[in-house]
């Protein structure tokens, strides 16, 4: 953690400003769901305000910032509570896949044999799959049994990302098992749980964070992919810019652009930050691109009496 | 065609009630992968011999080195010996203090670790050692959480006088420490307290200081000696660096190609060396870098293929003494050839390959060589220029006849031997120089 850190901060040039370019946007929408309740004027379901309907389509405004829609609902607060669909998404999606690919991959790396060769198989036929398509079925078999909220969208992009922490995991055991501390390890008596979690997990997880965070933008654009075509989280359980964008769209060719414009931008924007992000990650952390701060070492002059001194001290 | 190794030594000078493990013809061979299609073929991989029948027991209090070049087996050897890597054939056993006799070579993964409180190892590369998240108090605290020995504060006491055991005092400077912190020395230290804390009574130290700096080896090799009187330990002492063998071994196993070939008190071994190999590997001792220690006096510098090894003695195509029953075979016809062809310019080549036909057909290790294909006098005149090159070439020793068949020429080697270790003198050696002295009784 603490080389991380050193790492991140001692960054330069490039990577620094498309990191901090990132997380300037990333934040400002993890605040925005945060403060949701505090910060929307209204519900993400309200369309009345004391009984009496909120206008239809009604221009950006001092009353409505962003406009109404074409079910009288706030655009504003769809797109604040939408925010907050979005991350919860994002970050159950990204949490449960590293949950569950960082231990297969170490398991199956680690064990070798056919345990090994099922299960690379299993996940290379799922990565090769259209991502899109996988979610869609997934999103189609989960909402029997979760209903169609936010639980049931992660899972169903979890199953997406999976492979891709099993593999990176698996491939860095295979080659980190073969390490002399690793042997080691075996020599001091440690069965391979042990092994498992005191001598591989620390030094295979180690991209694990960059993958997450590359990942982060592209759940988010498959999210709000099915919701635009209907397959994503129900309108009844919460607020999601994909869903928006799609209803918004015939109004749009009439000449009303602002229900359309605003999720829009809010998904091109969080996505652009997530990227940013992700990709300066990348860079920082990635060995083969770091390019860190070079402080040039300088040796002070050293002089006989000096050295003598310095022993007297 | 393999030659069939004699049957070795029933009991060799050393009798197991003084000995702490014992290898019985000891063999770990690997089988190497082959190519996908190769084995969709069914065909089987190749098979590397590491161990091939090695007998040996390390005594109580003894430190018995483990000398030989690169693939000699020395590290394989080891590890086989705390059963790292599965024997596949042969037996080892150990004697423990209070455990009573264990056979290794036989035990379940479970009672394999729990024989690690008795046999440890230190490793060649201490940087690579040590896993690089852990501090030095985790790491060498870790065998005594494995085996639930202790927690705690008396964890924390036991690591302390670990450390102080080895020398890196004052034990708060590097407690806190990760292995990236430390000097090399410090590391391999480090390694060793891992090592001692389980009390063990049999150390296996892979070169323990040939990654070292020149500065620090001896007070790590002084380190292990004294270690050894506190602790009572007995070690294998793993290396290719004869100079430092001297100074710490009691005796010596010189190994090639995965079997003894001599050993013996370290003083007989190197005051009175009997096996070539030995001979050459002593002479190749002032270098001015041990870690590239090359024997000099051999003719030839390749070591042969562990998977198919020389027939014979498989020594014999380096050694400058072989004699008719080394096991000369096929390949080394073909050696010889491409021997010749070097040393010559070109044009020879150009004008000799014709004469000898296909050389890929020598790569089969058979007692029988044929060459050329219609010119059998100028193949016949092609081996006499050759010969007359270097009549002192131990090949031809080999050579029991050659016979023109016609199309080209058949060449017949005498009948291989394996040499056996056999006793000669203070030490046991694997020579056909030395008469067996136990068929001499027999006979
Ligand atoms: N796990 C393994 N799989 C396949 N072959 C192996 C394995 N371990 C060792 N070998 C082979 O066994 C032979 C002996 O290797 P070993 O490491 O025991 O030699 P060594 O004497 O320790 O050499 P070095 O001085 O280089 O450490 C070599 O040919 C090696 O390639
Ligand atoms: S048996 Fe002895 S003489 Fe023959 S090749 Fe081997 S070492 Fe040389
Ligand atoms: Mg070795």
């Amino acid at each position: 953690m603490r080389h991380w850190f050193n790492t991140i901060w001692n960054t330069r040039g490039l990577a620094r400003w498309i990191l901090v370019a990132g997380l300037v946007i990333v934040v400002a929408f993890v605040v925005l769901a945060l403060l949701a309740p505090w910060v929307a004027p209204y519900e993400f379901n309200q369309s009345k305000v004391d009984g009496e309907k909120l206008p239809k389509l009604a221009h950006p405004s001092g009353d409505y910032w962003l406009g109404t829609n074409d079910q009288f609902y706030d655009i504003w607060s769809r797109v604040i509570w939408g925010a907050r669909t979005a991350l919860e998404v994002i970050f159950l999606s990204v949490a449960f896949s590293i949950v569950l690919g960082v231990p297969l991959g170490l398991v199956s790396g680690f064990v070798g044999g056919w345990v090994d060769r099922a299960l690379v198989f299993v996940m290379d036929s799922l990565y090769a799959l259209p991502s899109l398509l996988l979610a869609i079925v997934f999103s189609f078999l989960l909402r029997g049994p979760l209903g169609g909220g936010i639980v049931a969208a992660a899972l169903s992009l979890t199953c997406i990302y999976i492979p891709q922490y099993f593999r990176v995991v698996r491939n860095t055991t295979v080659s980190t098992k073969e390490a002399v501390y690793v042997e080691a390890a075996r020599a001091i008596g440690a069965p391979p749980r042990t092994i498992m979690r005191k001598y591989l997990f620390g030094n295979v997880v180690q991209s694990v964070p960059v993958i997450g965070t590359l990942n982060a933008a592209d759940a988010l654009s498959t999210l709000a992919a099915l919701g635009f075509l209907g397959f994503g989280i129900q309108p009844t359980e919460a607020s999601e810019w994909g869903y928006d964008l799609s209803r918004a769209l015939d109004d749009a060719q009439a000449g009303t652009w602002w229900p359309a414009l605003f999720p829009g931008l809010a998904i091109i924007l969080l996505i652009t930050g997530l990227t940013l992000v992700g990709e300066g990650l990348n860079e920082t952390l990635n060995p083969a691109l770091r390019r860190r701060r070079l402080i040039p070492v300088q040796m002070p002059a050293m002089r006989a009496d000096d050295a003598i001194d310095a022993r007297n001290v | 065609m393999p030659t069939k190794p004699e049957t070795p030594a029933p009991t060799g000078p050393v009798t197991s009630t003084d000995a702490v493990v014992e290898a019985h013809d000891l063999e770990v061979h690997f089988a190497l992968q082959g190519s996908a299609l190769a084995r969709l073929l069914g065909r089987r991989g190749r098979t590397v011999k590491a161990i091939d029948g090695v007998n040996v027991a390390l005594r109580r209090g003894e430190v018995l080195g483990l000398v030989g070049e690169s693939g000699s087996g020395k590290t394989t050897l080891g590890r086989a010996i705390l059963g790292l890597v599965p024997a596949t054939a042969g037996s080892i056993t150990y004697h423990g203090r209070d455990r009573g006799d264990v056979v290794v070579s036989e035990l379940g993964s479970r009672d394999l670790r729990a024989l690690r409180t008795s046999m440890q190892m230190v490793f060649q590369d201490p940087g690579a050692a040590l896993n690089p998240g852990m501090t030095i108090e985790e790491a060498i605290g870790h065998p005594l959480v494995i085996h639930r020995k202790l927690k705690g504060a008396e964890l924390r006491t036991r690591v302390c006088d670990a450390l102080e055991r080895v020398g890196l005092s004052p034990v708060e400077r590097y407690l806190g420490k990760y292995p990236a912190d430390l000097s090399g020395g410090q590391k391999q230290r480090a390694v060793i307290a891992r090592a001692i804390i389980l009390e063990p009574e049999v150390l296996i130290a892979d070169e323990p200081v040939s990654m070292l700096d020149m500065s620090v080896r001896a007070k790590i090799l002084q380190l292990m000696l004294d270690l050894k009187d506190q602790l009572d330990l007995s070690y294998v002492y793993i290396t290719h660096d004869l100079a430092s063998a001297k100074y710490i071994c009691d005796r010596i196993a010189i190994m090639y190609l995965g079997r003894i070939v001599e050993i013996g008190p370290s003083d007989e071994i190197f005051a009175n060396p009997r096996h070539p190999y030995t001979k050459a590997l002593l002479k190749a001792i002032p270098e001015p870098d041990p870690d590239r220690m090359l024997p000099r006096d051999l003719p030839r510098g390749e070591i042969p293929d562990a998977a198919v090894p020389p027939l014979g003695c498989s020594f014999h195509p380096r050694c400058p003494v072989a004699v008719q029953e080394c096991g000369w075979e096929s390949r080394d016809l073909r050696t010889l050839l491409e021997e010749h062809w070097t040393r010559n310019p070109g044009a020879t080549y150009d004008a000799e390959r014709d004469m000898v036909g296909d050389l890929g057909k020598l790569d089969k290790p058979e007692l029988s060589a044929h060459l050329g294909v219609t010119d059998s006098q100028g193949t016949l005149a092609l081996l006499n220029r050759i010969r007359a090159e270097n009549p002192d070439e131990p090949f031809w020793r080999g050579v029991a006849g050659i016979e023109d068949d016609g199309n080209g020429v058949r060449l017949e080697f005498h009948q291989p031997h394996d040499p056996a270790l056999r006793p000669a003198g203070g030490v046991e050696v694997a020579c056909v120089l030395y008469p067996d002295e136990r068929e001499n009784e027999k006979t």
